[in-house]
């Protein structure tokens, strides 16, 4: 009862700070880490700073956990608190300032500034930066799979093989244009186009996964369920196992030699745009077709929704994100092989989607951000990795049958929304 | 000239003839019953109609165009609405979204709007969501509109799967058995509400129903359904005095 009170006396005061305020936080704590944060993990015997809040720590060393607490503590917890309430008044201000201002001026201005937090905190150290690009590409996947298991309701598992599609088409894409590769010879254009032409190259990434996905799409037509299930997975095995027989791109020894295109700014951006486009496109009539599809075809098909279309636009979309998410993850690792876009993959990828939250953005990201999370945790049990993993996913399934935050998408305006008034309107 | 009409429409499931021989001439602003003991057909003839299945035989057609093999969202925005025996609502959905989502076919905007939120996409979504809260008002479930349909009571289910289906602008409207389910007072008030929607919206009504009552009140013509063929048509009066009718529900008069 007491820690209901306590917890509820803590809810309600973080709500008060809008985002902004945490955002300043967030970026103070981590100009803050980045000029202290290493004579601090020395005064508190830790070898360097802890990458990923000292959480990867958990198995590695357990005897360093506590001093890891106290350096989150120190470095970010207070600092972040201390700023965000103590600027609660300004920020309330600037919020209610830029509530009368153009929406997408307020959301870029806090885009910047969570990029400007991501770039500083990923100073620290290369570990620090992949796993922030890989987590972001995740929330791209999660996200779009989500479109299409979760909105629509089709239980598909061809998510990984639109996302060879996509790394494999965009990885071609630049290695003939732009490298001197031992598959495709010397680059046809200059190298320092490259970087602009990228994003077009992830852009025909995208489209390839699309076109793929009229495969599964045009069968989802006549059947549901279990069998569109298993068509779906087989069109996974059938794009790796094509790709693997492909001598061209490098057969089962993969592909490699991408250039460092995905950069933090470029994967952001992705990200940003992925889950804004598809944030807006779930919330639109359109959109919500895909929901009243799932509910009952029949009656989406008397009340005059195109199904067929719907269902052809929610598989391209879907797709169309995970062919992105594709071309940005081979340009991240810059080796792909066929056999690391298999079960594994989709499994993680299911694991995030069901876990988050179905019919959820917000359910998507913080799937993607919690089951990688745990992924990097839980690297150094190895393979028992795989029984943990799948422990949660049922426990969830069990206490939230839906996930953890089903059924929620952004309502940026909301969001945005000076607290005060907020408040006020809720008493 | 006839709304919609449906010259011998005869459909097979397999060896099974569901359908023989239906005819059907509906005006404009007319409301007409389809009687039937239970497995009569009369709910196939609205899937057949609405182009769930498509008939073996026979032509339909809605405004003079023929409409048979057209798939079901073609002619359901050719103007033919219809709700379900069953009600089929959408379990996850509000009921504003419900109404919202008929309007499917009337958006003026594309996918590149949906995608990036164009102005016009704003102004389209701000009209339907007044012509929904409307058609909520009129049906008298405004003051349920934010919430998840399963939560509200069968009455209000009923009325919100009416609404819906008049969303799409109809020009003939299928009730398959409105009233199922309902108690005696529900049922008048339903009766209310028809006869409210025919004046409204100047719609034909075709109803399917099993309580002879409200269809006594309700239609201009009846036609009687047995085994998939229509075995009496006639005003009210008629039907309730013809002795086929009568044999169909009550069963022959066996003399000792």
């Amino acid at each position: 009862m007491r820690l209901a009170a306590l917890w509820g006396w803590v809810w309600r005061s973080a709500a008060a700070v809008p985002p902004l305020g945490w955002l300043i936080g967030a970026f103070c704590a981590a100009v803050l880490e980045l000029l202290i944060g290493y004579e601090l993990a020395i005064m508190l015997y830790l070898p360097k700073v802890p990458p990923l809040f000292g959480a990867t720590l958990l198995f590695q060393n357990p005897l360093l956990f506590p001093a890891t607490l106290l350096f989150d503590l120190l470095v970010y917890i207070l600092p972040v608190c201390a700023v965000a309430f103590g600027t609660q008044r300004l920020t309330d201000r600037a919020a209610a300032f830029l509530e009368h201002r153009p929406t997408w001026l307020a959301a870029l201005m806090h885009l910047v500034l969570m990029y400007a937090i991501l770039h500083v905190w990923t100073e620290a150290s290369a570990y620090r930066l992949q796993v922030s690009k890989l987590v972001m590409i995740a929330v791209m996947l999660t996200l779009s799979l989500n479109v299409i298991n979760g909105y629509m309701g089709e239980f598909s598992c061809s998510h990984p093989g639109f996302m060879a599609l996509g790394a494999y088409a965009a990885s071609v894409f630049t290695l003939v244009l732009f490298t001197q590769d031992r598959l495709f010879g010397p680059a046809l254009l200059p190298a320092a186009l490259g970087p602009f032409c990228y994003p077009l190259a992830l852009f025909i990434g995208g489209m390839t996964a699309a076109l793929g996905a009229l495969v599964v799409a045009i069968p989802s037509f006549r059947t549901r369920g279990d069998y569109l299930a298993i068509i779906s997975l087989a069109f996974m095995f059938i794009v790796k196992s094509a790709i693997e027989n492909i001598e061209p791109v490098g057969g089962p020894r993969g592909m490699g030699g991408q250039p460092n295109w995905s950069t933090l700014p470029v994967v952001f951006t992705a990200m940003a745009l992925c889950i804004w486009i598809i944030n807006n496109f779930v919330r639109s009539t359109l959109g919500k077709a895909l929901n009243a599809v799932r509910d009952n075809e029949t009656a989406a098909d008397a009340m005059t929704i195109n199904t067929r279309r719907t269902k052809m636009v929610a598989f391209m979309f879907g797709a169309f994100w995970a062919g992105v998410a594709g071309g940005l993850y081979a340009h991240e690792v810059r080796h792909v092989t066929p056999g690391g876009f298999g079960i594994q993959m989709l499994a993680e990828q299911l694991a995030m989607v069901y876990f988050g939250g179905l019919n959820s953005v917000v359910g998507s990201v913080v799937g993607a951000v919690s089951i990688s999370m745990v992924s990097e945790v839980l690297k150094p049990l190895g393979l028992y990795k795989w029984l943990v993993i799948p422990l949660i996913l049922i426990l969830v399934m069990i206490f939230r049958p839906t996930g953890l935050i089903a059924f929620r998408d952004f309502d940026i305006k909301r969001i945005l929304a000076p607290r005060k008034a907020a408040l006020k309107r809720r008493e | 000239m006839s709304l919609l009409r449906v010259t011998d429409m005869t459909h097979f499931f397999g060896g099974l003839r569901a359908v023989y021989r239906y005819n059907l001439t509906l005006a404009p602003g007319e409301i007409r019953g389809l009687i039937g003991p239970n497995g009569a057909g009369k709910t196939t003839i609205f899937n057949l109609i609405t182009g769930i299945h498509t008939p073996s035989r026979g032509t339909v057609a809605l405004e003079g165009r023929n409409i048979v093999g057209l798939r079901p969202h073609e002619i359901a925005t050719r103007g033919l609405g219809r709700t379900f025996q069953n009600m089929l609502l959408w379990r996850h959905m509000t009921v504003l979204e419900h109404v919202r989502m008929a309007h499917y076919a009337q958006l003026q905007y594309g996918l590149f709007g949906a995608f990036f939120g164009s102005p016009r996409r704003y102004a389209e979504e701000e009209r339907v969501e007044a012509n929904s809260l409307r058609l909520l008002r009129i049906f008298d479930v405004e003051r349920y509109a934010r919430q998840i349909v399963t939560s509200l009571p069968y009455g209000a289910q009923r009325r919100v799967e009416m609404a819906r289906a008049m969303a799409t602008r109809p020009k003939v409207l299928f009730l398959d058995e409105p009233t199922a389910g309902m108690t005696p007072e529900e049922l008048t008030q339903m009766i209310g509400i028809i006869r409210k929607i025919h004046q409204e919206f100047q719609v034909a009504i075709l109803l399917i129903e099993h309580r002879l009552k409200f269809v006594m009140e309700l239609c201009q013509r009846i036609q009687t359904l047995v085994f998939g063929e229509v075995i009496a048509e006639g005003t009210p009066e008629e039907i309730k005095n013809n002795p086929e009718v009568i044999e169909a529900y009550l069963g022959k008069e066996e003399v000792a």
